[in-house]
C-alpha cells in the first residue's frame, strides 16, 4: 500500500467532517420538517466509509444499506443532490422518488440505498458477478449491518460468492446495534465476519474509529478481492452516535457508553495525526472545516430553493 | 399365469415413455429389484426395476420404441412363485395413473398478423419451444444468461433447459444451490449491472422465497432511483397446478405478480405464443415474470421460425370469436375454456368468444371491452383462488366500463378458495373443470 500523502490526509479529514456536518444539518432540517420518513445518520462511523472509500477503484461498484448518506459523500457525489433527496426534490438523486434510504447514482457505480435489510448482499453478490462476467477488473464492496448478520439471506450470498469465487468484499459495520437490540442479544457465536468461514471466506476485524486501520485493513482486502481469490469480510467496530433514526430515543445504552466513545472520536483522531504530522496547522484545518460548513449550507438552501416533483412525475418510471 | 409389466408413470405429468433399453431378454429370470429397462420420460432416462419375480415371457416393445402411453404393457413375466397367492390371471404391476390430457394445440393467434410468419408447419412441444427461444436469445446477446436450481447439468427439472449446457459453457447456464432468495437478488443485482439474467424457478412455489428480491428490488429500484437503474431480468418457470403434488407445489402466482407496479406478467398457452412472449420478455428493459405450466410442456404446436417473432404485451389473443358470451382466461384454462366453447356450441348453439389474455400486466382491457359490448355476457376461467384474483380486476374493468352493456351478472369460475388438497378425486374437484365452465356460460345466458 502507498503511503498516504499530505493531501490523502486532508481529504480524509475534509470527506470525514463533511459526513458529520452533513448528517448534524439532516438532523436539523428533520426537526424542521423539511426531512421525513425514516432517516438513518452516520455520525460517529465516518471513519469506516471513508477509510474504505480511500481504497476504490474508479470503476468498483458499491451498494449498501439505508444509512447511506455518508456513503454517498465519501464516494464524492453531490451534497446538494444528496440533500435534495433527503427533503424530496427533483433534484435529488432518485428525482424526489427514494427518499433517504433508496439513493442510486449509477454513473458513479452506486447502486443504493437499499430499505430492506439484509437485501444488499445477495444484490451486490451480483454485481460482483457482472464484473467477473464481463471480465473486468473491478470489484463491488458490500456493506452489511450488524443487524443484517442475522437475515438468511446474507449466508445464501456469502455461499453463491465463496462457491463462485466472485469480487465481492463485504464490510460489515457493527456499529453494536441493530436498532435496539445490542448484538450481543442478536447474534449467538463469536465475532460475526466468523460466520464466512463455514464458507471458506476469510475475514478479520477492524477498528473502525481509527481511519488508518480501515484504510489499511480494506487496502489489502480489495486487492485480495481483486486478485480473483473470491469474496473477503471485513468486520469494522464501530459506533454510532445517534439513535437508530431519528425517532429513536437511544434509551437502550447508557450515557457513560456514547461518552467513551465520543473520547476516541474518529474525526479528532484524524486531527490530531494530522497536527502531529505537522501536514497542516490548526488554523488551516479551521478554515477547511469553515469551508464545509458553508457547503453543507449551501446543500441544504439549495435542497430547500428545489422544487418538489411535478404531479406528472407520479405515473414516470414505474417502467422503461 | 403372466405378470404385465406396465409403462410406469416416472413423473406427476408424464403421459407416455420412450424405451431405450432393455436390460433383460426373454427367457431371462428376473428377482424383485432388478433392473429390467431404462425408460425416458418427459423429464430423464429412469431405470425400471422389477416387482415380481419370474421369467420373462415377452418383451411387448423393442428398444427405440417411443410415445408408449402409461399403463400400456410393456412386457409379461411368467410368476413362478410356488406359493403366489394370487389367483388372478394378470395381474398390474404399476398403480393406475389418471390420464393426463396433452392435447393438441389447434388455437391460432390471430392478432398482430402472427398467422403471416408461421412459416413452421413441423409442431414442437411448449418445452421445446420456451428452450429454442432462450437459446436464439443467448445466441443473439452474450448479457443473457440462464440460472437456476439443475438447469445446466441436469438439463433442466422438466428438461427445459435440455442442451443448453452443451451450447453454452458452464458461464452461461448455472447451476445454482437451492437457494432462491440468494440466487434471484444476486441476479437482480446483476441486472442493474446491465446484464440480463433469466432465472428458472424450478416452479413458481419457490419463488415465494425470493419474492422480496422479486418485488422490493426488481420491480421497485427504477422508481426508487428516478428512472436511473431498470432491472432487464425474466423469472420463469412452471406455475400453479401439475398433477397431485398438493398444497405446497400447486400454487398460482398470477395474481400475486400481477399486483404489482413496475413488473410485467405473461403467461402462454401455446408453443407459438411462449415464443412470441419469452422473446419479448428477454428483450423487455423490465422484470417480466414468465408463467409456464407444467402440464402444457407437452403440448404441441405451430411455431414462428421467425428469429424476431415477438408477441407484445398487453395484447390479448381471441382464440375463437363468438357473439353468445365471453370467456376471458389465460394459461391452461384457455384449453379447458375452449373445449367448453365446443360443448356449449354442440349442445346449447352457442357461439362463444374466447380469449386468451397471454399478459397480464399490462392487461388487454380493449379486446375485453370490445367483446363484452358485442356479446353482453362474462365468464372469467382461472386457475388462481377467487379472492383478489385476475378475473377480479377483470370484473372490475368491465362494470366501469361497459356497465351497460351488461346483460346478466359476470360469473368468475376458479379453483376452490381453498389449500390444494393431494388426493385426485379432491384436486379434481379443486379445479375448474370444463362442466364448471359450460355451467357458468350457461348460467350467464339464463339456460
Amino acid at each position: 500500500m502507498k503511503k498516504l500523502s499530505k493531501s490523502d490526509h486532508l481529504k480524509i479529514f475534509s470527506y470525514m467532517l463533511k459526513i458529520r456536518r452533513f448528517e448534524e444539518r439532516s438532523a436539523q432540517l428533520y426537526g424542521m420538517g423539511h426531512i421525513g420518513g425514516f432517516c438513518h445518520l452516520y455520525i460517529g462511523q465516518e471513519a469506516v466509509v471513508v477509510g474504505v472509500l480511500m481504497t476504490i477503484h474508479k470503476n468498483d461498484s458499491v451498494v449498501t444499506t439505508y444509512r447511506d448518506h455518508g456513503h454517498m459523500i465519501a464516494r464524492g457525489l453531490d451534497p446538494k443532490k444528496i440533500m435534495a433527496e433527503l427533503t424530496g426534490r427533483a433534484d435529488g438523486y432518485s428525482a424526489g422518488k427514494g427518499g433517504s434510504m433508496h439513493m442510486f447514482s449509477k454513473e458513479n457505480n452506486f447502486y443504493g440505498g437499499h430499505g430492506i435489510v439484509g437485501a444488499q448482499v445477495p444484490i451486490g453478490t451480483g454485481i460482483a458477478f457482472t464484473h467477473k462476467y464481463n471480465g473486468d477488473k473491478n470489484i463491488c464492496r458490500t456493506y452489511i449491518g450488524d443487524g443484517a448478520m442475522n437475515n438468511g439471506q446474507v449466508f445464501e450470498a456469502f455461499n453463491l460468492a465463496a462457491l463462485w469465487e466472485l469480487p465481492v468484499l463485504y464490510i460489515i459495520e457493527n456499529n453494536k446495534y441493530g436498532m435496539g437490540t445490542s448484538v450481543d442479544r442478536a447474534a449467538a457465536g463469536s465475532d460475526l465476519y466468523k460466520r464466512g468461514e463455514a464458507f471458506g471466506i476469510k475475514g478479520e476485524i477492524v477498528d473502525g474509529m481509527n481511519v488508518y486501520s480501515v484504510i489499511k485493513a480494506a487496502d489489502k482486502a480489495g486487492e485480495y478481492v481483486r486478485s480473483g481469490k473470491g469474496p473477503y469480510i471485513l468486520e469494522v467496530q464501530t459506533y454510532r452516535y445517534r439513535g437508530h433514526s431519528m425517532s429513536d430515543p437511544a434509551k437502550y445504552r447508557t450515557k457513560d457508553e456514547l461518552e467513551e466513545y465520543k473520547n476516541s472520536d474518529p474525526i479528532e483522531i484524524v486531527r490530531l495525526e494530522i497536527l502531529k504530522k505537522k501536514l497542516a496547522t490548526d488554523s488551516e484545518l479551521e478554515k477547511i472545516s469553515k469551508e464545509i460548513i458553508e457547503e453543507v449550507k449551501a446543500a441544504a438552501d439549495f435542497a430547500l430553493e428545489s422544487k418538489f416533483p411535478s404531479s406528472e412525475e407520479l405515473y414516470t418510471d414505474v417502467y422503461i | 399365469m403372466s405378470i404385465e409389466i406396465l409403462m410406469p408413470a416416472l413423473s406427476p405429468t408424464m403421459t407416455e415413455g420412450n424405451l431405450t433399453k432393455w436390460l433383460v431378454q426373454e427367457g431371462q429370470v428376473v428377482k424383485a429389484g432388478d433392473v429390467i429397462a431404462e425408460i425416458e420420460t418427459d423429464k430423464a432416462t429412469m431405470e425400471v426395476e422389477a416387482v415380481d419375480e419370474g421369467t420373462v415371457e415377452k418383451l411387448l416393445y423393442k428398444e427405440g420404441d417411443n410415445n408408449i402411453p402409461v399403463n400400456k404393457p410393456i412386457a409379461l413375466i411368467t410368476g413362478e412363485q410356488v406359493n403366489q397367492s394370487d389367483t388372478a390371471k394378470s395381474k398390474k404391476i404399476t398403480t393406475p395413473k389418471e390420464k393426463q390430457e396433452t392435447t393438441e394445440s389447434t388455437i391460432t393467434v390471430k392478432n398482430n398478423e402472427q398467422e403471416e410468419v408461421i412459416n413452421s408447419k413441423d409442431q414442437i412441444t411448449m418445452r421445446q419451444a420456451i428452450r429454442d427461444t432462450i437459446a436464439e436469445e443467448m445466441r443473439n446477446d452474450k448479457k443473457v444468461f440462464i440460472l437456476g436450481e439443475e438447469v445446466a447439468e441436469y438439463q433442466g427439472a422438466y428438461k427445459v433447459t435440455q442442451g443448453l449446457l452443451e451450447e453454452f459453457g458452464k458461464k452461461r447456464v448455472i447451476d445454482t444451490p437451492i437457494s432462491e432468495q440468494g440466487f434471484a437478488g444476486l441476479a437482480v443485482g446483476a441486472a442493474f449491472k446491465g446484464l440480463i439474467p433469466i432465472v428458472e424457478f424450478m416452479t413458481f412455489n419457490f419463488s415465494m422465497q425470493a419474492i422480496d428480491q422479486i418485488i422490493n428490488s426488481a420491480a421497485k429500484t427504477l422508481y426508487m432511483s428516478g428512472g436511473q437503474i431498470n432491472c432487464p431480468i425474466v423469472f420463469r418457470g412452471p406455475n400453479g397446478a401439475a398433477a397431485q403434488v398438493a398444497a405446497q407445489h400447486s400454487q398460482d402466482f398470477s395474481s400475486w405478480y400481477s399486483h404489482v407496479p413496475g413488473l410485467k406478467v405473461v403467461a402462454p398457452s401455446t408453443p407459438l405464443n411462449a415464443k412470441g412472449l419469452l422473446r419479448e420478455a428477454i428483450r423487455d428493459p423490465n422484470p417480466v415474470i414468465f408463467l409456464e405450466n407444467e402440464i402444457l410442456y407437452g403440448l404441441k404446436g405451430e411455431v414462428s421460425t421467425d428469429k424476431n417473432f415477438t408477441v407484445p404485451f398487453g395484447k390479448a389473443n381471441v382464440a375463437r370469436e363468438g357473439k353468445d358470451a365471453t370467456i376471458v382466461t389465460y394459461s391452461i384454462m384457455l384449453h379447458k375454456s375452449m373445449e367448453a366453447a365446443k360443448i356449449l356450441k354442440n349442445e346449447f348453439d352457442l357461439d362463444i368468444e374466447v380469449i386468451d389474455l397471454q399478459s397480464l400486466r399490462p392487461i388487454d382491457a380493449e379486446t375485453i371491452l370490445n367483446s363484452v359490448k358485442k356479446t353482453n355476457r362474462l365468464v372469467t376461467v382461472e386457475e388462481s383462488w377467487p379472492f383478489a384474483s385476475v378475473g377480479s380486476e377483470i370484473v372490475n374493468i368491465v362494470q366501469q366500463n361497459a356497465f351497460d352493456y351488461l346483460d346478466s351478472p359476470i360469473i368468475k369460475v376458479n379453483s376452490a378458495d381453498v389449500p390444494m388438497p393431494y388426493s385426485s378425486e379432491l384436486e379434481k374437484l379443486y379445479l375448474p373443470q370444463v362442466d364448471d365452465i359450460v355451467k357458468a356460460v350457461k348460467e350467464v345466458n339464463y339456460i
